[in-house]
């Protein structure tokens, strides 16, 4: 299967950067506002306030996963080394995302619930979603061959993700405690505002890291790849 | 359809002729239901309560076993390469070894019921739609393992993959499959056993058509 030469692009970096500055710059202003200028709320006092990035977390690590989803098919369809380095890095990034949104939730939790953890349909769909993907990591770390690790993680990954609707559904009929989303309805604009900034602020953050580690990615597949055309054949024809 | 009963056959034929592998399958079924209980303590009420959810843990850990199993003699003869070279169709390989792990995976689930009944005793009244449930929840259990198997077995670290891959999707199976046995074991006055097992038709809706489509991929390198 012919397949596009993978390039770095020292132009997607330089955009990367500024994104990442961006950012700051916004997650900055959202975090100031929403631990300073927001009142606190009614229930939960302070403790409310975590939610300004917990919930911008959670909603850019179901974007990253969504992207990693739309990746593998892109690159089943087209066999595009490009979209194989973007599923790398949305995988990664998805992850990471998922984690951090696992620590932040147990760190609200124990004040406002009284325990770290709760078996709530999205606490456990988070969980999964991350085991699946890490486990997704793994399959990445331990196939050599650039050709098969492509293949394989965009099969897992769209299995994985085809799945994530399906836990969340039975673990919901499973159990619940959570609380059902709000609406900007529902909210007061003074806490709206500062939310929507780190949601933008989030979003640069991951489109940045992804961009990144892309083209970290693009590098390795272009080493991984090297070889001249005639000895690349030859050496998949003895594999295959 | 008839490559999907060809390949059909020579699983059940390897099968029946590797059957030593399938009995030392239950063999290390029946000891995990034997240690599950050793985390709980000697609470019979409570040992009772949870024998449905053992019996599916210990299903599930055994289940990789026989999956890993059915891709170990194709990987070793490379008897999948043979075949797509004959001209066969990867998704009628597919259907064929998973339809084939269905059967194995149920057999031995068949068999690890009348161990968890002797060592749990729950009630013995749902024990018919209890096997209904089985056949649910292995084939939902089957489909993704077979083309995780495939996968992991083309890769380094087998052993570990295989279950870092498969027991996350296996999540709305195994709680579908665990309220569903113990709903018949224990007695369900509500009904719901038909609405998990209405779940794990829709696991199996998505997973069969979904993996036979990605096997190709999979084993075309």
């Amino acid at each position: 299967m012919d397949t596009h030469l993978p390039a770095y692009s020292p132009k997607a970096v330089k955009r990367a950067w500024l994104a990442l500055a961006g950012a700051l710059g916004l997650l900055a202003i959202g975090t100031t506002n929403g631990l300073f200028v927001a009142p606190p709320e009614h229930y939960m006092g302070d403790v409310y306030r975590i939610l300004y990035i917990h919930v911008p977390t959670a909603w850019n690590a179901m974007l990253a996963l969504t992207f990693a989803f739309f990746s593998a098919l892109a690159f089943l369809w087209k066999n595009d080394w490009a979209w194989d380095a973007r599923l790398e890095a949305f995988v990664e990034t998805g992850v990471l995302l998922s984690l951090l949104l696992c620590v932040q939730g147990s760190i609200w939790a124990k004040p406002t619930w009284g325990v770290w953890w709760d078996w709530d349909p999205r606490l456990t769909t988070t969980a999964v979603m991350l085991v699946a993907f890490v486990g997704i990591l793994a399959l990445r770390h331990f196939v050599d061959d650039p050709r098969r690790r492509a293949v394989w993680s965009a099969v897992a990954t769209i299995v994985a993700y085809a799945s994530v609707p399906i836990v969340y559904f039975s673990v919901q009929w499973w159990n619940s405690l959570h609380q059902l989303q709000s609406s900007p309805k529902t909210v007061d604009a003074v806490m709206v505002t500062p939310l929507r900034i780190n949601a933008f602020g989030m979003l640069l953050l991951l489109l940045a890291f992804s961009s990144l580690r892309s083209q970290l990615a693009r590098r390795r597949l272009a080493r991984e790849l090297a070889p001249p055309p005639a000895a690349a054949s030859l050496a998949l024809g003895g594999e295959g | 359809m008839n490559q999907v009963i060809a390949a059909l056959r020579k699983e059940l034929l390897l099968g029946w002729r590797g059957r030593a592998q399938a009995m030392a399958v239950i063999v290390f079924g029946s000891t995990l239901l034997l240690l599950l209980s050793f985390a709980v303590g000697p609470n019979a009420t409570a040992l009772r309560q949870l024998s449905g959810g053992f019996l599916w843990v210990s299903l599930l850990f055994a289940s990789t076993l026989s999956l890993a199993e059915s891709f170990r003699q194709e990987r070793e003869q490379r008897a999948l390469e043979g075949l797509l070279l004959l001209g066969a169709h990867p998704a009628a390989l597919f259907y064929g070894k998973a339809l084939a792990n269905w059967l194995q995976l149920f057999v031995v689930g068949a068999a690890l019921v009348p161990v968890m009944i002797v060592l749990y005793d729950p009630g013995l009244s749902g024990i018919g739609r209890l096997l209904g449930v089985l056949a649910l929840g292995t084939a939902a259990l089957s489909a993704p393992g077979t083309l995780h198997a495939g996968l992991a077995a083309q890769v380094r670290a087998q052993q570990v993959l295989l279950p870092l891959l498969l027991f996350p999707l296996m999540v709305p199976v195994l709680i579908a499959s665990v309220r569903a046995s113990s709903l018949l074991l224990l007695g369900d006055p509500m009904g719901q056993a038909a609405s998990w097992a209405l779940l794990l038709v829709a696991c199996n809706g998505i997973f069969w058509p979904l993996c036979g489509l990605l096997f190709g991929y999979v084993i075309e390198e």
